[in-house]
């Protein structure tokens, strides 16, 4: 690997760990859409600073994108308040208008210079290794990984600080005000820190990678855990396994970083859904099949217990005759009695089955149970 | 001195009243019923004495002082619906989120704040369920963890937002048990309540609500017929209600 491919990774890696910390917070909240808000209608805000500076580069282009990302929220919330629209419904109508208000100002009076639509919404991590921040002659290493760790590490300090307020705050906003823990202070604190980091990663990556960046790895970890910190801890992990694979992706299809990242992202995501343990498709449908078969092994028990010792036993508990009484198909029927022999439930002698004392045990169970 | 004083409190949305110049005064040591019919208020005023609302006008008095200065004395119970219990955390973290009012900021629970919040789970029946995925619970004992949250608090005075909603009726009973154990421990609880039936059975103090305070004290002097057809506005047959009550309220030999 030649260095500028170590820095490129390493900046992708910086950007990942730094939006999925408060991007786990937007999945809790239920607000993951307001990362899409968010990272778009920053745009305003840094060309009204770059206005005002007038350098690319300003800290001010961040403070700029952070107000801007408050207002988002506040205009979201205040015209979900008036319930003449709901909340998905405000945040459709919210950042198109901003971000189209950004891009106008960039068409109208910055077109000559590098603030480009393109970047804004994919932005180009190859780039990265080329613009530098040197500090009195000394070379710091790219400008992005050193913005980009500075906000993981602002993000990663607030949240170890202020972890248990956050997570009362999101859990029981109710309660966290009557202890008198502030949940809308931390709320806003939580959606400026969005901002930022959504500001300093889409300087790298794009808007779009932003939000896949933000929602991906916690939703993943969100349905691998019932441990907050650790799903904390696993959206980091997913967000850098992201970053690493999407980047040779890229390289071995020879396509944009950005989009190789979101894809993973996805693909990733697609992978968790199908085998997370307990809540994964796959999970689900063994423990339907599991349930279908011991359902139908106990309804086999009952039976057979039923008319154990009676008169009938000899015409009711024969195998042949399960398909008419109990309506089982006969290959499933053959399957049941397999399984339930096979589970010492159930002998079978001359085409006649006998339940086992497990098996009359099950079936007393099951009905006690009823 | 009362345990908590509500004058002219006030809310309103967008100029609406919501509730309308209350006045409460809620004794020390009394299991005081909130109720009225749906939207009347009942929930708000919790909100509003507690400060999760902003009132329009008014005060509340907690031991004669602001309640912002007598935090830790106050529990709140808010209705099971207002939480997502898909939330990744288990009952024993839940339940030890009732201590972080006394924590303060930053500070983190520490091995005796969770013997503490398995102390409280043992007393609502669920120790074995200190370490249970939130999400496995049933509606009455994500009613009991509510519960244990408020008592590992140990507070003086409890707010309780429907704390009977939706549980079976083994679970109203060790719920009504525990109110009348915190009563005892002179504790006062004020509980929004449904079902008209139990409340001369559970409550020794009401108040009506509807907007406006129709009327509030003792169970025996205020939850009357008259009161309760102002309150609902004929809509519901207390007659029967009524009658049952004055039924059971007759000796015997009278009948």
């Amino acid at each position: 690997m030649t260095p500028e491919q170590i820095e490129i990774q390493l900046v992708a890696c910086a950007v990942a760990a730094a939006c999925a910390l408060p991007g786990a917070f937007l999945i809790l909240r239920k607000m993951a859409m307001m990362s899409d808000a968010i990272s778009h209608a920053i745009l305003p805000g840094i060309v009204v600073a770059f206005f005002l500076v007038g350098e690319l580069h300003s800290p001010w282009l961040i403070v700029g994108a952070a107000i801007a990302g408050l207002a988002t929220v506040v205009l979201v919330e205040s015209i979900s308040a008036t319930r003449l629209v709901k909340e998905d419904a405000a945040i459709g109508l919210v950042f198109p208008v901003l971000f189209s208000v950004g891009v106008l100002l960039i068409a109208r009076y910055a077109g000559d210079i590098h603030l480009d639509t393109d970047a804004v919404l994919t932005g180009e991590l190859a780039f990265a290794p080329f613009d530098r921040l040197t500090v009195g002659g000394v070379d710091l290493g790219p400008k992005a990984l050193v913005t980009m760790l500075a906000i993981g590490v602002a993000n990663l300090v607030f949240i170890l600080s202020f972890y248990k307020e956050l997570k009362l705050a999101t859990f029981d906003a109710g309660l966290a005000a009557s202890l008198g823990f502030m949940p809308a202070a931390l709320h806003y604190i939580l959606m400026g820190l969005v901002s930022v980091t959504a500001v300093g990663a889409f300087d790298a990556v794009g808007s779009i990678l932003v939000v896949a960046l933000m929602i991906g790895p916690p939703a993943c970890a969100y349905l691998l855990t019932d441990r907050m910190a650790l799903m904390m801890v696993l959206s980091v992990g997913f967000g850098l396994l992201a970053a690493i694979s999407g980047y040779w992706v890229a390289h071995w299809l020879d396509a944009s970083i950005a989009g190789c990242m979101a894809t993973v992202v996805g693909v990733v995501f697609l992978i968790v859904v199908a085998l997370a343990p307990d809540r994964g498709l796959v999970s689900i449908l063994r423990r339907q099949t599991r349930q279908r078969w011991a359902f139908a092994e106990k309804m086999l028990t009952i039976h057979l217990r039923q008319h154990e010792g009676l008169p009938e036993e000899s015409r009711e508990n024969r195998s042949a005759h399960l398909q008419e009484h109990l309506r089982w198909q006969a290959d499933f029927a053959v399957d049941v009695v397999q399984r339930a022999v096979e589970d010492g439930f159930v002998v079978e002698r001359g085409g006649f089955l006998f339940l086992t004392d497990a098996g009359r045990a099950l079936a007393s169970e099951a009905v006690v149970d009823a | 001195m009362n345990a908590v004083d509500v004058r002219d409190l006030t809310v309103a949305y967008h100029e609406k009243p919501v509730l309308w110049d209350i006045d409460l005064e809620v004794p020390h040591g009394v299991l005081m019923a909130v109720v009225g019919p749906n939207g009347a208020g009942k929930t708000t005023l919790i909100k509003a004495i507690l400060g999760l609302i902003k009132p329009a006008a008014g005060e509340v008095l907690v031991d004669g002082e602001p309640y912002h200065r007598q935090r830790d004395r106050v529990a709140y119970v808010p209705q099971r619906g207002s939480v997502d219990w898909d939330f990744p955390t288990n009952v024993l973290d839940v339940v030890t989120m009732g201590l972080y009012g006394r924590l303060g900021w930053i500070r983190r629970p520490k091995q005796e704040h969770r013997a503490l919040a398995l102390e409280a789970l043992r007393k609502v029946d669920m120790e074995s369920f200190a370490k249970r995925q939130i999400s496995q619970l049933s509606g009455g004992q994500q009613q009991r963890v509510f519960l244990a949250r408020a008592l590992v608090q140990d507070a003086d005075v409890y707010f309780m937002d429907e704390p009977f909603q939706g549980v079976d009726a083994v679970t109203e009973r060790s719920i009504i048990e525990l109110l009348r154990a915190l009563r005892s421990a002179g504790k006062t609880v004020v509980v929004v309540h449904h079902d008209l039936q139990t409340v001369p059975e559970y409550f020794d103090q009401v108040l009506l609500l509807n907007v406006r305070r129709i009327a509030s004290g003792p169970v025996d002097e205020v939850f009357t017929e008259e009161n309760l057809r102002t309150t609902y506005g004929g809509r519901i047959g207390f007659m029967s209600l009524v009658r049952e009550r004055s039924r059971a309220a007759t000796p015997e030999a009278e009948r």
